[in-house]
């Protein structure tokens, strides 16, 4: 396989890997905060502002590797 | 392909990548548009309205100028209509409107990250709500585009955040003592320089996450959606266009959604990063 196939072809796998772990992270916190909010309806005010919070960064985590696998797809 | 459409939006540098792009799905085009990466590419990146050279600078208003301005001419316009209208009384729709927001921001937002000290950031926090919030909607118009779909504005506005955050921050606790806070107290002195520098690249990093967060989400609905009326050119058979036509509805949906979702995320941020530089007590 040529060089460049097989970069274009690890841009690809890594944007693939990333989002894997970003998808199971968020999903392991929304089943958490929804455990949560199970347990005390009360509390479902603070638990979305603080699963919004965690959800965004955790994302923002996922979004650098986006963009080395961004960045690998030109160079 | 598709990560090389994205990665010539990142890098502004079209040409070259573009040409080779072509050169990869030559599948695609009709008569009309190049390929269908020449087709999106020209739907997401920026294009000049007014062509502007002012002292060997590229000055030039471009689509997403324009957006930017009838965005802030929106506010400009509308909000301060609004609180005179609030202030002498009377309750009508838009009033309610705009009052519901921004009650809602402050209640569950700003008050819980920025305490007492930080009340005097809230005019800028709002502000910011607002402009992303409008600023992301534009995109969904249709002959619209989305500034904040150019990393160039959202890397301004974590900019303004990252200043907001550094100055509030050494002006509560002096410019020694809030590096020094940076570190959690109680550890022992060995480690201290590397957690300083850890640290130190958190901070940088937080900001730069909060760019590139709101650039990804906004331009990766829009990759999407053309991707998948692009979809109709590529089988160049006009009975297949009702399937990427649904689909490219449910995403401009969900595109709303996460306009509204991301503005309201940066705001959130930015509230929690400067509550963390004026509230150092880790």
């Amino acid at each position: 396989m040529s060089e460049l196939a097989m970069a274009y072809l690890a841009a690809g796998v890594g944007a693939a890997g990333a989002m894997i772990g970003g998808a199971a992270g968020i999903s392991k916190l929304a089943s958490a905060a929804m455990e949560g909010t199970a347990r005390q309806p009360e509390a479902a005010g603070d638990i979305r502002g603080m699963m919004i919070l965690t959800a965004a960064m955790i994302e923002g985590a996922l979004l650098f590797a986006l963009v080395i696998c961004f960045l690998m797809g030109t160079k | 392909m598709m990560l090389k459409l994205a990665a010539t939006l990142l890098l502004q540098d079209p040409h070259e990548h573009a040409q080779s792009a072509h050169a990869a799905a030559e599948t695609a085009g009709g008569h009309h548009e190049e390929t269908i990466a020449g087709y999106i590419l020209h739907h997401i990146k920026d294009s000049t309205v007014i062509p502007l050279h002012v002292f060997g600078f590229d000055l030039s208003i471009t689509k997403h100028v324009l957006m930017m301005w009838i965005a802030a001419g929106l506010m400009l316009i509308f909000l301060p209509l609004i609180a005179r209208s609030r202030r002498h009384g009377g309750k009508n729709r838009a009033i309610n409107f705009v009052e519901a927001i921004i009650l809602f921001i402050r209640e569950d937002v700003l008050k819980n990250y920025l305490g007492q000290e930080g009340k005097g950031f809230e005019p800028y926090l709002l502000t910011a709500f607002f402009f992303i919030l409008i600023c992301n909607l534009l995109g969904t118009i249709p002959g619209g585009a989305t500034p904040t779909g150019n990393i160039a504005v959202t890397a301004a506005m974590a900019l303004l955040t990252f200043f907001v955050v550094q100055i509030s921050g050494i002006r509560h606790h002096g410019l020694i003592g809030y590096f020094k806070g940076l570190v959690p107290g109680g550890l022992p002195i060995i480690l201290w320089p590397l957690m300083f520098a850890v640290e130190l690249l958190g901070l940088l990093t937080k900001h730069f996450s909060l760019a590139i967060r709101l650039f990804a989400n906004m331009t990766a609905g829009h990759v999407v959606i053309f991707a998948l009326l692009g979809l109709i050119f590529m089988f160049k058979n006009i009975y297949i266009a009702p399937l990427p036509l649904i689909g490219a509805v449910g995403i401009s949906m969900l595109e709303v959604l996460v306009a509204l979702l991301q503005a309201y995320v940066f705001t959130l941020l930015s509230a929690v990063f400067i509550g963390a530089a004026v509230h150092q007590e880790h």
